[in-house]
């Protein structure tokens, strides 16, 4: 698991991380979103023990990184932003060296270097060298390179930013598979798509911040507020006698829809629906109103320079 | 231990690989190691045959092993290439992150990477000199002895670990291969001026004195080591910093820790430079072992050899020298020469010259300057003693009223510079070695200006004006 209190980090006089408060536990996937520079990079050099805090602390796989840097490091799989990949080196060589540099015996590290190759369809240019490879290949490789000794955590940095939508597909699939066997996974990325399918947390930093952090759910409430619900209409209906139940604010109406704010969706609305049933409403759906990931994001983004820009 | 040694082995390994796989790194290195033993052998023979017009047959014998020595260290000029780019190289090409989560310890890694720097360039440098003496064989020249071809094989190997040692701190140290590379002269042209000793030590065949060489170059190297390993940082490898030169981030760092913050100058001293002297403490303590230690040596050695030398000297030399001395002016008449602005710049030099030889040898040569200097003292008390002069009241009227400044200012001086090498090679947590050097500098210049120099001042005044006139009372102008 990883557990940070009050981490930061300054370079001189540049604050890269400020009080980052986090925690995630096994079999969770936390996604930590942010711009380029926002400080992600940062906070997982210091989840890797690579970066000494300059204040707070943190634990990954319950050992602290600032006086047991080695025992991290054996704990954790990572992704890096650049791969890190020796070009001259067939995949082989490559995989079996990162094998033998965690300690894997020969026999285990054979079949472990078989199923990633193969699991990531490198197996037959598992013998060319790497700097033949196309960058999604490499991007495979090194993921591949990261789960070799099956970490308790893992530290992705944009695990799927070369890949073709298959190789994507499949590298998700196997973060999820990750997630089920309990591993704790931490995700940094700009795929908000690929982030709303894998996460269980998420957090936006922004300039070394964390400025929220929770489930998709919860950031969307609390950025958006109460989730709304639109009711279509096959034709014009008079909605002016239907009796919303209590909880339920009416936001807007025509003559074929209406939109509601809910405080317990799953209270309600079979309520709401048995009504518009009973009044024989023309329903054609009702359905709640889109909050993407994308649109929590910016709106946290925008308000954060807003008040960046007032202060 | 064999745990722990096994990931020094497994990054060197892999890099061999990578070597293996480069032909620029290949080629040369088999240019040097096969084509040099043939053009040495052929001037060697174009050498003998000049040579042997004038019989001059010691130089022919002296003239091998160095030849043995220069062919050796062509091929561990590779050496540079490759460890001046094992970390900064890494880093540029983006593959030094992965290496650094690794569950490897900081001289783990560092060791790994000397290996590889000197592995390679080693066998090809023995495979060198091994071609070069089955060439010599052939000829029938005169083969070194065993214990010379020893210190050969030791100088040789002990080259290629200094140059890897200093390539790597550079590599550690730098944020650019280019930048590595053009600080490669900071290793070629002291290493260059160490073999340039080290043939004249060959050429003058004390076996003794190589040793001592020998040993003088595994020092250096056993520090470089240290110096890589204590300015070795994962954080810095992963810095962003870009190489543009801050003067203005060196002048701010320097003024800092030179004024120490103080507000006036009584509160400088009273601050910055107590509190540097309370640094510099130890190493000053050593300055007056040190000081001892050259007084009895020198004394020593002149009472012995000196008068060694006098007993077996024929009397037409003891004549030349009385000759000698008769031309030298009359003590009175050069007391003129010695003005006190000349003295001071004399010391100031001198203690310039001392912090310039400790900051390229870790303090080392400094403190070897130092020690001359002091040693001076008791090698003339010594003479004048063999010469039936009673040495202690031409000591205590000529150097004792300016020694008591001069003498500490030195000895200050001397222990900063020591000082400075003792921090250069012990780890300095969050600070790169450029800020470490800057402070330890502006520590050095605080004690310069603050101490040293106004003690020269005074020592250069009283050398000037009080010593002459002490020295005539005493010797009565009659002394040459």
């Amino acid at each position: 698991m990883i557990e940070t209190n009050d981490l930061s980090k300054q370079f001189h006089d540049f604050v890269a991380v400020d009080g980052v408060n986090l925690s995630v536990g096994s079999g969770q996937i936390l996604a930590l979103l942010g711009q380029n520079g926002a400080g992600k990079t940062t906070t997982v050099r210091m989840l890797t023990a690579l970066l000494q805090p300059t204040r707070g602390s943190a634990r990954v796989a319950g050992y602290d990184v600032t006086k047991n840097g080695h025992d991290v490091r054996a704990s954790v799989g990572v992704l890096t932003e650049h791969h890190g990949l020796y070009m001259r080196m067939t995949a082989e060589e490559y995989m079996d060296f990162f094998g033998q540099v965690y300690n894997l015996d020969p026999s285990l590290r054979k079949t472990r270097i078989e199923n990633l190759l193969e699991y990531f369809g490198l197996a037959e240019a598992a013998k060319r060298r790497i700097g033949e490879y196309s960058k999604g290949m490499r991007q495979k490789l090194a993921l591949a390179r990261a789960m070799i000794h099956e970490p308790g955590v893992l530290l992705l940095d944009e695990p799927t930013s070369a890949m073709d939508p298959e190789s994507a597909r499949l590298v998700r699939d196997e973060i999820a598979r990750l997630k089920s066997t309990q591993r704790t996974i931490m995700l940094c990325s700009h795929n908000l798509t690929e982030v709303e399918l894998l996460a269980d947390k998420i957090a936006i930093i922004y300039r070394g911040r964390i400025l929220v952090q929770g489930s998709l759910d919860e950031l969307k409430r609390d950025v958006f507020g109460l989730p709304e619900y639109v009711a279509q209409f096959a034709a014009e209906w008079d909605a002016d006698g239907l009796a919303l139940p209590k909880g339920m604010e009416l936001l807007e109406k025509t003559a074929t829809r209406f939109k509601v704010r809910v405080e317990a969706p799953g209270e309600l609305n079979p309520i709401l629906l048995k009504r518009l049933a009973d009044a024989s409403a023309p329903l054609v759906s009702f359905q709640e109103e889109a909050r993407t990931l994308e649109q929590v994001y910016l709106k946290v983004m925008a308000s954060a320079r807003g008040k960046e820009h007032v202060q | 231990m064999f745990n722990k040694l096994r990931p020094v082995w497994l990054v060197a390994r892999r890099e061999l690989r990578d070597q293996f796989r480069d032909w620029r790194v290949l080629l040369p290195m088999l240019i040097l190691t096969l084509c040099f033993p043939f053009l040495m052998n052929e001037f060697a023979k174009e050498t003998v045959d000049y040579l042997n017009q004038f019989n001059a047959n010691l130089v022919l014998e002296r003239l091998v092993p160095i030849s043995i020595m220069i062919i050796g260290f062509f091929p561990i000029t590779v050496a540079l290439v490759v460890a001046l780019e094992s970390f900064v190289g890494e880093k540029e090409r983006g593959t030094i992150e992965p290496l650094l989560t690794a569950p490897f310890d900081d001289w783990q890694l560092y060791f790994g990477k000397l290996l590889v720097g000197a592995i390679t360039p080693l066998i090809a440098s023995y495979t060198s000199i091994g071609l070069y003496l089955w060439m010599i064989h052939r000829q029938g020249l005169t083969f070194p002895d065993g214990m010379v071809m020893l210190q050969l094989m030791l100088l040789t190997t002990a080259h290629a670990v200094v140059m890897v040692s200093a390539a790597i701190v550079i590599s550690v140290q730098s944020t650019s291969v280019k930048a590595a590379n053009l600080l490669a002269s900071f290793i070629v042209i002291p290493v260059a001026i160490l073999m340039q000793g080290e043939a004249v030590m060959l050429f003058w065949g004390n076996e003794t004195v190589l040793w001592l060489g020998i040993a003088g170059v595994v020092i250096i190297a056993v520090l470089l080591i240290r110096v890589g390993i204590a300015h070795f940082e994962r954080e810095y490898l992963l810095g962003r910093e870009i190489d543009t030169l801050n003067l203005k981030w060196i002048a701010r760092t320097f003024w800092r820790n030179f004024t120490g913050g103080a507000v006036s100058l009584w509160d400088w001293y009273r601050r910055a430079v107590m509190s540097s002297l309370r640094r510099i403490f130890s190493a000053f303590l050593i300055m007056v072992v040190v000081a001892a230690v050259s007084l009895w040596l020198s004394y020593d050695w002149v009472m012995v050899n000196v008068s060694d030398a006098v007993s077996r000297a024929s009397p037409e030399a003891l004549k030349k020298v009385e000759e000698n001395i008769e031309e030298l002016p009359e003590f009175s008449s050069m007391s003129g020469h010695l003005d006190a602005s000349f003295l001071f710049l004399n010391n100031t030099r001198s203690m310039a010259t001392i912090l310039l030889a400790g900051l390229t040898s870790f303090g080392v040569l400094g403190v070897m300057i130092y020690m001359l200097n002091i040693g001076l003292i008791g090698g003339v008390y010594a003479l004048f003693k063999l010469l039936g002069v009673s040495p202690l009241p031409i000591f205590l009227a000529g150097i004792l009223p300016h020694g008591i400044f001069e003498i500490p200012a030195l000895m200050i001086g001397s222990a900063a510079v020591l000082y400075i090498g003792a921090v250069i090679v012990t780890p300095q947590t969050g600070k790169s070695m450029g800020e470490v050097i800057l402070e330890m500098m502006a520590d050095w210049a605080k004690l310069f200006v603050g101490v040293v120099v106004p003690l020269l001042a005074v020592a250069a005044l009283i050398e000037a004006y009080v010593t002459p006139v002490l020295l005539l009372r005493v010797l009565g102008g009659g002394m040459r």
